[in-house]
């Protein structure tokens, strides 16, 4: 920076920052108002104007993972009484808890889309990095003919839009029996996620010095014992922030999800928005499953913050 | 740099002779991988390329009939599927246009010495990490006419946003470019910080204006970088299906993966629909092989 500042200087930078606070309070609003909600009396959240100051509740997140069923009429004060604190919390909402003929509680569908969010995330980062590792080395180690082609060519297939691959998809696991199957979308978003983890793992591959190997080489190593003793260690940080990518993208995804899946395997990006039917919905419960879902993405954001702009530009731009 | 060191080894030397070759190391890292990427993604599009010269309808046990080049020439003749693809334009632009502004605009402002700059900018970039599914259905009670925060903080009363077909293609833009200005800014800032001092300074000696510097030494040396996020967010807003079918169900937002969803998977037109989806394709094709030259182009540098 120059030395000398001119007093308008400082004053743009004074200026500057303000308008950069107001620009990220005004970007994180629409989140703010995401988790608010989510700890919302339902009476509250749609009011004129918009409730801001509230007591925290944490109904919505016990009306999220229970079904429940309008109240005919109110509970008896013994009734009341008897119930556990949660239950307390529906019957105040004017709702029951739904209970099956031995009184166990009903679950919700949220946990078990949860789970399979979870699942298929999982198994598909675990894949898709796995694969991944092992192909980037290879291109960034070896002489591949026609190597910037099939770098291309590994790279389109993810670019297309995802209704393009899920109908041929659609028919074909139609005819095998995989709709609806936790493996169906694993191999989906493996096969997705496969080119940008080959791609972004190139470019950390391609960072790690020869020379490392090459000595190790020398002093009696093979090949493999190299990769796997010298260049995976290397490679740690790399192989993490590409797999944080990939789970952030299958847990993200809508589209496969909505098309191949719509109840046994079904994930929580199409089930959250398939709980606004007609009528009113219940914001409070909507935004408590929206809170939790979000909730792993927001914290792995933070622990990713460094390797962002790298991810995001398929390993084009290193800082 | 090269040297004899440094090179890959060749397959006949003494170190890569024990264990496994260096070549059949490279084929079982990589053939595993393309075998994967054909099989789950070449070979549905070419299953695909099949259907959209029949009249297959995945809805009815009905075998297919082959009619050739058909549905390509009706597609190319209905006058609907271009409006599909004009409104899909017209979101492209309003929002990659949008993006660019903002994204651009907060990487100006946040290149300067700011406290807490770090922390500030993960929390910007948040919006874009978060699923475009999920926190888009919540912009639909941010855009409520009757208790939505966006009509009360602007003082609209009660100004009709998704429900009104003039305005929802417009909703659905304005949620798009906050949730992907940050990655125009990201890159921007990458762009910014790499713009050497010395430049900035050698203007001030000169007594430069503002506009002429930035017109003339930010701008140039940050135009690369911002041109990947312009092309990167053109095909990925190209593409937009998620958003617009979960906040409207209006005619005037039905962009092509939505009117393309519709008529797989609600007409079951399935041979039509797979003979747009090669379209569609086609077109996405010729924008990757754009960005991927220029990014591979920038790599060089």
């Amino acid at each position: 920076m120059a030395a000398v500042r001119t007093s308008s200087e400082i004053g743009f930078n004074r200026v500057a920052i303000v308008a950069v606070l107001l620009v990220t309070i005004i970007f994180l609003a629409p989140i703010y108002w995401i988790a608010s909600t989510a700890f919302k009396p339902r009476n509250l959240a749609t009011t004129i104007p918009p409730t801001v100051v509230f007591q925290p509740e944490i109904s919505p997140f016990v009306k999220l993972f229970t079904k429940r069923s309008q109240l005919r009429s109110a509970p008896t004060p013994e009734e009341y009484a008897a119930a556990p604190w949660w239950e307390r919390v529906v019957f105040d909402g004017g709702e029951k808890i739904v209970r099956d003929g031995k009184g166990q509680v009903q679950w919700s569908g949220y946990p078990s889309r949860f789970m399979n969010s979870l699942i298929i995330a999982i198994t598909s980062t675990v894949l898709a990095v796995g694969m991944g590792t092992f192909t980037a080395y290879g291109f960034s180690r070896f002489k591949v003919k026609g190597e910037a082609d099939l770098l291309f060519f590994i790279l389109s297939t993810r670019m297309l839009p995802p209704v393009v691959v899920a109908i041929p998809m659609f028919l074909m696991y139609r005819a095998v029996g995989l709709n609806d199957t936790h493996v169906g979308l694993i191999i989906l978003y493996t096969a997705f996620n496969l080119s940008f983890s080959v791609w972004l793992m190139k470019g950390f591959m391609d960072e790690i010095p020869k020379e490392y190997e090459e000595a190790a080489l020398v002093d009696g190593y093979t090949r493999m014992e190299a990769f796997f003793k010298i260049v995976l260690p290397e490679a740690a940080t790399g192989i993490a922030a590409t797999a944080v990518f990939c789970f952030i993208t299958a847990w993200n995804e809508y589209a496969f999800a909505l098309i191949m899946t719509n109840r046994r395997a079904q994930t929580a990006p199409p089930f959250i928005p398939s709980q606004v039917g007609s009528g009113l919905p219940d914001w409070t419960v909507i935004a408590s499953g929206t809170f939790l879902f979000l909730l792993p993405v927001a914290i792995f954001t933070f622990l990713l913050r460094n390797h962002l702009l790298r991810g995001m530009s398929f390993g084009a731009i290193r800082k | 740099m090269a040297t004899a060191v440094m090179t890959t080894l060749d397959p006949n030397s003494r170190s890569a002779t024990r264990g496994m070759s260096d070549l059949t190391i490279r084929n079982l890292f990589i053939i595993p991988t393309i075998v994967f990427l054909i099989v789950f993604n070449i070979f549905p599009l070419l299953y695909s390329l099949g259907y959209s010269f029949t009249d297959f309808r995945a809805s009815s046990p009905a075998a297919a009939n082959f009619v050739g080049l058909q549905n390509y020439r009706e597609l190319l003749n209905d006058p609907f599927i271009w409006s599909n693809f004009a409104i899909t334009a017209k979101y492209v632009i309003v929002s990659v246009v949008g993006q660019v502004i903002v994204g651009f605009g907060v990487a100006l402002l946040l290149n300067r010495d700011i406290p807490l700059k770090g922390l500030l900018t993960t929390l910007l970039l948040l919006p874009m990490m978060l699923s475009m599914a999920v926190v888009g259905l919540f912009w639909k009670l941010l855009y409520d006419p009757s208790w939505g925060v966006i009509n009360y903080a602007l003082g609209l009363g009660n100004f009709e946003w998704l429900s009104n077909p003039d305005m929802a293609l417009y909703a659905v833009a304005i949620t798009d470019i906050w949730m992907w200005s940050p990655f125009v800014m990201l890159l921007s800032l990458a762009g910014l910080s790499a713009v050497p001092k010395h430049l900035y300074e050698a203007a001030a000696i000169d007594r430069a204006g503002s506009f002429y510097t930035f017109f003339r030494i930010t701008l140039p040396l940050v135009a690369p970088i911002l041109m990947i996020a312009i092309i990167f967010r053109t095909m990925e807003a190209f593409k937009t299906f998620d958003l617009a079918y979960i906040l409207t169900s209006q005619p005037t937002t039905e962009v092509i993966s939505i009117r393309l969803y519709k008529m797989a998977f609600q007409e079951w037109q399935t041979g039509r629909s797979c003979a747009l989806a090669y379209i569609v394709l086609i077109m996405v094709l010729a924008i990757t092989n754009i960005y991927v030259k220029y990014l591979n182009k920038v790599k060089e540098r």
